[in-house]
């Protein structure tokens, strides 16, 4: 490419990086400032199976319990989505054994009700807040299961919208519970009991099947390539 | 200078960009620049496959050489099935569960076989949303010559139009499982309006699309108890004597152990190539797409269709170095978000189809307009500002949390500071062939999603890709079912492996390279 100095940051330190001293599960090693926790797995030769999924920050797949240096606090994270410090000491956390519960979302009767039946913990929530520390989404995760338990599924489904069901706020909770599985049961049942049915959507899927649309396809599926790519140039 | 004084061209250029319009190119215009800059024109990343049912096409060369490459099977390997199943689905992704469902409900014994978790895909990811019209103003009609535009008239007519006309009903099934799209006040679907489309027709979940439609369509496959292998990754299909497709070959990837499953027909749903890299892109994609089910279908002797054209997203990251390659929502630019070079100019309409935004923005960067980061990578400013500035403060955070959150992990907030970006490698708009109920020439062998190709032409229109795995997943979910409760069981053989190694000992194959790739080879070898 055509070089243009003006646009150019002049660092080269950040070309040859910095390294750090990490700790996996135990042991030290040196990495690239920088860099992402799974991408220091690799860097120490490590191979990851479980524990990447996404690499985007959307799957949970890679929870990860982490501290910083010298202080007790253990913290949770992405590993896709976090970078290494020097001094950070981090394990990548296995899928929890929650229960989930098993049900059929269309015929359920009474789904406010039902919450109770299928996940009886729910109401012992002790407020203790532990599992609004875990979560890496920043969801007020005890604030979801006192409102689920309150009836206020349309909250629950708004705040739980940036859920990746990492799982990190069921080790932690001391009722028992798995707020992401209660969540999860209770917008879908939002979704397919409380929300409005779309006016608009049942008179498209009716009029596709009335052959609305019919005559227009004949018309489009007989022109030759050159009509079609003329009518097409009309359509703005 | 540092990258934080850079960014300031960008404030101060806004207001004076604010009254501008950016006319889209001419066609001619639009073909000279894609012919010029996009990835898809450079020769020399390309060669002829050389044997196999596409012999003599042209295909990038780390596919082609996958193409080419040889099975981790033995010939004469044991096939004695571990499990034996009417369907089996093969990729956890949302053409996955969405086919594993559609055969269950049709009454199917189905396996559900995948490489990593289940869910753990693409599909979770996409943020932008699913094209389906259902605006009063909007037809199937027009989503049909939108996306052929957008395919550069290289549609398969059949496939889009089925795609289109079962596209409302579809909205309506996840509806029914409890997706929550977007709504207007009246309760109607709130649609966006995407890049190339010229009708609102975009349904999102937020900016958490994929992730809504994935949750769900995972609870469900758990709540019928569909019978998963999570941590399989398909190595090799199985054939039987008339030369259908009657199951495959699994590695598990927790022990190395060799799984071999029986099935009365197999969907494959494996999903795209970003991970191989092509030309040196940084991806979007997840962990596992490297492209598996292309060499699986076509050593059976399916054909590819369209696999010398690649999607490059408009705007991966580029900045931060931890976010290189991520997505960077289309969702910005459909709101108005400003493409801005290192001199504080726009030089593209930004609702332009995908294809010729990627070639602007690589034609600013190679003609010195781009901005270089300390780590020495180039890209333009996306002026997410600007959203604030136009519809009032809090409109980045509110309808771009996912993104908002992303960035600011790393200390950046977006609703205050323009992101530099540069395309990124992001969907593989052909595949394998497939015919309207998802099956491919290989009699049994269904492919849906990503993994198929056709349907989308030379470049795929944003959020058609969602919609494409609903359909045909229900389609290729469907079909199987009804092929399998109407056969018995094949005798398991390897006898496409033999052919296809007797034709690579014609062209003297001996590469050495192990197809599929299942992961990508990123652990580094230390010492
Ligand atoms: C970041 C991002 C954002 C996107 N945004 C949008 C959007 O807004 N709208 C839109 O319409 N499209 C979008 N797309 C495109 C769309 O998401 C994908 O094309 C689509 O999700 C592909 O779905 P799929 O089911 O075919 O594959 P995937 O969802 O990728 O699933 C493939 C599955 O197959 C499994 N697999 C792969 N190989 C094997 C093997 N050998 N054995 C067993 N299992 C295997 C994988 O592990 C995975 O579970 C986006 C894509 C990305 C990457
Ligand atoms: S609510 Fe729980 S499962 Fe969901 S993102 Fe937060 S910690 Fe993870
Ligand atoms: S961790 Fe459990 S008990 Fe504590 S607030 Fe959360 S749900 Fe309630
Ligand atoms: S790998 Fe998916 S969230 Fe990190």
């Amino acid at each position: 490419m055509a070089p243009d100095d003006t646009n150019v940051i002049d660092q080269p330190e950040v070309l040859k990086p910095r390294m750090v001293t990490i700790e996996i599960s135990g042991k030290k090693y040196e990495v690239p400032e920088g860099i992402t926790v799974i991408k220091a797995l690799w860097y120490t030769g490590q191979e990851v199976v479980r524990g990447a999924g996404c690499l985007g920050g959307f799957c949970g797949a890679c929870a990860t319990y982490y501290r910083t240096k010298d202080d007790p606090k253990v913290r949770t994270c992405l590993a896709c989505q976090t970078a290494v410090q020097d001094g950070m000491s981090f394990t990548i956390m296995p899928p929890f054994p929650a229960r989930k519960a098993i049900y059929d979302i269309q015929t359920l009767k009474d789904p406010k009700q039902d919450l109770f039946n299928l996940y009886p913990e729910a109401p012992l929530c002790r407020n203790c807040n532990a599992c609004t520390e875990a979560c890496p989404q920043k969801i007020d995760v005890r604030e979801g299961v006192w409102k689920a338990v309150f009836g206020d599924f349309k909250s629950v489904s708004e705040m739980f919208m940036d859920c990746v069901m990492c799982g990190m706020c069921t080790p932690v909770c001391i009722a028992d519970i798995a707020p992401n599985l209660v969540a999860l049961y209770v917008s879908r049942a939002q979704g397919a009991h409380f929300a409005e049915k779309p006016a608009g959507l049942q008179t498209r899927i009716k009029e596709i099947r009335d052959g609305r649309f019919n005559d227009e396809w004949k018309k489009i599926l007989k022109m030759s390539e050159k009509e079609l790519a003329d009518h097409c140039a009309t359509v703005k | 200078m540092d990258i934080h004084a850079l960014q300031q061209i960008v404030h101060k250029t806004r207001d004076a960009r604010r009254k501008q319009t950016i006319p889209k190119f001419s066609p001619a215009d639009r073909d000279q620049l894609i012919h010029k800059y996009h990835p898809d024109f450079r020769a020399s990343a390309y060669r002829p496959i050389r044997f196999g049912p596409n012999a003599g096409d042209k295909t990038v060369v780390e596919l082609a050489t996958l193409l080419e490459g040889d099975s981790p099977i033995q010939s004469d390997s044991d096939l004695t099935p571990h499990y034996t199943t009417d369907v089996l689905v093969v990729g956890g992704g949302g053409a996955g569960c969405a086919a594993a469902l559609h055969a269950h409900g049709a009454g199917s014994k189905v396996i559900l076989a995948t490489k990593l978790r289940l869910g753990d895909s693409n599909s979770v990811m996409a943020q932008g949303g699913m094209q389906i019209s259902v605006a009063p103003e909007d037809s199937p009609v027009t989503h049909f010559i939108d996306t052929l535009k957008g395919g550069h008239m290289q549609n398969d007519h059949a496939l889009l139009k089925v795609m289109v006309e079962d596209g409302p009903a579809i909205a309506q099934w996840l509806i029914d499982l409890g997706v929550l799209f977007d709504r207007q006040a009246d309760g109607n679907l709130h649609v966006k309006k995407g890049g190339g489309s010229s009708k609102p027709r975009l349904l999102t979940c937020s900016d958490y699309t994929g992730l809504e439609i994935m949750r769900v369509l995972k609870d469900e496959v758990i709540n019928q108890k569909i019978q998963l292998l999570e941590f399989c990754a398909a190595v090799e299909l199985l054939s039987d004597d008339e030369g259908r497709c009657a199951g495959a070959v699994f590695k598990d990837l927790d022990n190395h152990r060799t799984v071999v499953v029986a099935a009365k027909s197999v969907i494959l749903a494996t999903g795209g190539i970003g991970r191989l890299h092509i030309q040196g892109f940084p991806t979007s994609n997840h962990y596992g797409a490297t492209g598996d089910g292309l060499c699986l279908a076509y050593r059976m002797g399916a054909k590819l269709a369209h696999i010398d054209t690649f999607q490059y997203h408009p705007s991966g990251a580029v900045y931060p170095e931890q976010l290189i390659g991520a997505l960077v929502t289309e969702g910005i630019r459909s709101e108005g978000g400003h493409l801005v070079n290192a001199k504080g100019e726009r030089f593209v309409n930004e609702l332009d189809t995908r294809d010729v935004v990627s070639s602007s923005i690589i034609r600013e960067c190679e003609e010195g307009r781009g901005i270089r980061t300390m780590s020495g990578r180039v890209g333009v400013w996306l002026d997410t500002p600007l959203l604030d500035a136009e519809h009032g403060p809090g409109t980045v955070e509110k309808h771009f949390p996912a993104m908002m959150l992303q960035f600011e992990r790393f200390g950046i907030d977006i609703s205050k500071d323009p992101v530099l970006i540069y395309p990124t490698l992001h969907y593989q708009n052909g595949g394998v062939k497939i015919d309207t109920n998802s099956e491919t020439d290989v009699r049994n062998l269904f492919v849906a999603g990503e993994a198929s190709g056709g349907l989308h032409g030379r470049n795929r229109l944003m959020g058609n890709s969602l919609l494409d795995l609903m359909v045909f997943g229900k389609r290729s979910g469907l079909m199987a079912a009804s092929r399998a409760a109407s056969m018995q069981q094949g005798t398991l053989t390897l006898k496409h492996l033999q052919r296809f190694r007797a034709e690579a000992g014609k062209h003297g194959n001996s590469s050495g390279v192990i197809s599929p790739m299942v992961l990508p080879a990123y652990t580094r070898k230390v010492g």
